[in-house]
């Protein structure tokens, strides 16, 4: 039986999804196949050998970077090769394929997973529900395959073993190229004036600021703490900081010596933006914000009341 | 252009404290407030801003029992022409959800079907995409930004770290929404009343015409998280608390 895993890589590159993706295929002690398609895929493939029994390598120009073109490859390799699993990231690329691809096969799927428990020939798996504070199982219907599509940073790269795989290239499986949804280009993200990758100590916050008009509050505590403002993705939803300043999965990943987290409930997509500083603290008035259990120090209390106290004590010991 | 846009109403649980009834199967919802999904309100946000712009209609559906009506009356309140209620409780399952919506949308006439990109209950992210493939259309899931063409349109997708995609798909297509695609407008408690006059039609599962579906996912237990590791907290009113804060800080050779 194989466990089949989709390697999402772009512009050239894996992303790191693909190997915790394989992490978690290895986990499941069955042969290791992953996928590998698109247009000049080789070196590509090499690297994700290392880690996989075998790599069935689906070069094709036709696919052209399209998720409807990755779903079809997919979808007749599922069908010739009959994988125990499929497993790949619940990324945006893997939440446009994965769920056509249970609707296509009439396959059981599985989203966001946090933990991968098979049990004889069933498939049980663990979400993380309700922003983080439940856990809930979930068994899967039966089938020959389960979809299966993981966190991003819940199944560590770093346990991977190394298995050297060999490399099998398929022939063309597309048919013909996609006619109704096709692949215009990437846009980069705007270069703004700051750059918050760069900054030592990041004063951060979330949806717990309120009000536009509280802003300045945390502006002037940066500044006044020699660092740079930051925030959570609501915050830019809202319009109130320039994308720029997010950190996150969908905006900047963070290494600061310091993040003070403010009003930030930490939901995992911000997490895996900021989680290698050095020195977490947060401040939230729910004390069972999951931000807690990744910072080193919490206060629980207002926002508002503590930035501008805080601002005062930095002050008085900068004199 | 005529828009369909679901939606779901969720417990509103980021702030609140969140409790697994004894059962097992379920939260203990009785302390909670609810709301309309955060990315169904951009969806709905997004369908009227074409209407404004292009004229058509926009329907919004729900499933659920009669308390999950305010959601609609609010999308009403906020533009929408119509709503559809299918009479049942939610299903836990996606798969059996994307069933009973395919089997709505197919009714009626639609150029766009919009999703929220995903649900603050469960974070599934699967039932637009799975309503597309039954329906058979074309789709674009965490979209970020929309320009209408003539017979198709750009969709913007959010991918990793700042990134976008763009693709250029045939209408009719179903997008699913993701936040801060726009500034959804507030809705006032009289527009909630004075949209009362709006059709808000209500189907059964039988009308609707699905029979019995096999979930592809059942729910076997729900529970706390371990206590994993914590902060060390800081005690003390703000003041207290941000003095010992900063001498902490200090200490490190943060400050």
């Amino acid at each position: 039986m194989a466990v089949f895993v989709f390697i999402e890589h772009r512009e050239g590159k894996l992303m790191d999804i693909s190997f915790e993706s394989l992490s978690a295929a290895q986990k499941l002690n069955d042969t290791v196949v992953a996928v590998v398609a698109g247009e000049n895929v080789s070196d590509l493939a090499e690297k994700v050998a290392k880690y996989a029994d075998k790599v069935i390598v689906a070069e094709d120009p036709k696919i052209d970077t399209n998720n409807e073109a990755y779903t079809r490859v997919l979808n007749e390799l599922i069908k010739k090769e009959k994988p125990k699993v499929v497993i790949m990231g619940h990324s945006s690329m893997g939440m446009d394929i994965a769920p056509a691809l249970s609707v296509d096969l009439g396959l059981p799927i599985a989203t966001d997973v946090v933990k991968i428990n098979p049990e004889g020939g069933k498939i049980k798996v663990t979400r993380s529900i309700y922003n983080g504070k439940v856990l809930a199982d979930y068994n899967l219907k039966n089938a020959d395959t389960y979809i299966i599509t993981i966190r991003a940073g819940e199944f560590s790269a770093d346990d991977l073993k190394e298995k050297n795989g060999k490399i099998e290239i398929v022939d063309s499986l597309l048919k013909d190229e996609v006619a109704d949804k096709k692949f215009v280009g990437y846009v980069q993200p705007v270069v703004g004036a700051v750059d918050i990758t760069q900054a030592d100590i990041l004063v951060s916050v979330g949806r717990g600021i309120k009000d536009k008009e509280n802003i300045p509050l945390a502006e002037e505590l940066a500044k006044t703490m020699g660092g740079v403002l930051s925030c959570s993705r609501p915050i830019v939803d809202y319009g109130w900081l320039p994308k720029e300043r997010q950190v996150g999965t969908s905006g900047k990943t963070v290494k600061p010596k310091l993040y003070l987290a403010l009003g930030i409930s930490g939901a995992f997509q911000h997490v895996a933006g900021m989680k290698g500083a050095n020195m977490i603290v947060a401040v939230n008035k729910d004390p069972k914000a999951p931000i807690f259990s990744v910072a080193q120090y919490g206060i629980v209390d207002d926002i508002l009341k503590v930035i501008p106290a805080l601002t005062q004590k930095v002050k008085e010991i900068k004199g | 252009m005529d828009v369909i846009v679901c939606v779901r109403k969720v417990p509103d649980t980021a702030e609140a404290d969140v409790m697994v009834e004894k059962s097992g199967k379920d939260i203990e919802k009785s302390r909670l407030t609810f709301t309309i999904n955060e990315w169904d309100n951009y969806a709905v946000e997004e369908a009227i801003q074409m209407k404004e712009k292009y004229g058509g209609t926009v329907t919004v559906v729900t499933v659920g029992q009669k308390d999950v009506e305010d959601v609609l009356r609010r999308s009403l309140a906020m533009g929408a022409d119509k709503a559809i209620r299918v009479d049942m409780e939610d299903p836990d399952d996606a798969y059996t959800l994307a069933n009973i919506l395919c089997a709505v949308i197919k009714n009626q006439k639609y150029d766009l079907v919009l999703f929220g990109a995903q649900s603050g209950d469960f974070n599934r992210g699967v039932t637009g995409a799975m309503v597309a493939r039954m329906l058979g259309i074309p789709h674009a899931t965490m979209v970020n930004g929309i320009e209408v063409l003539d017979g198709s349109i750009k969709a913007s997708r959010e991918l990793e770290g700042g990134l976008n995609e763009i693709y250029e798909i045939k209408l009719p297509a179903l997008l699913t929404i993701q936040t801060g695609i726009n500034e959804p407008r507030y809705v006032s408690i009289s527009g909630i009343r004075k949209a009362r006059q709006k059709p808000l039609e209500v189907l059964t599962p039988s009308d609707v015409g699905v029979g019995s579906i096999e979930p592809m996912i059942v729910l076997d237990k729900m529970y706390m998280p371990p206590p994993g590791k914590l902060a060390e907290f800081i005690a003390g009113s703000p003041e207290e608390a941000a003095a010992k804060l900063a001498s902490i800080l200090k200490g490190k050779g943060v400050l």
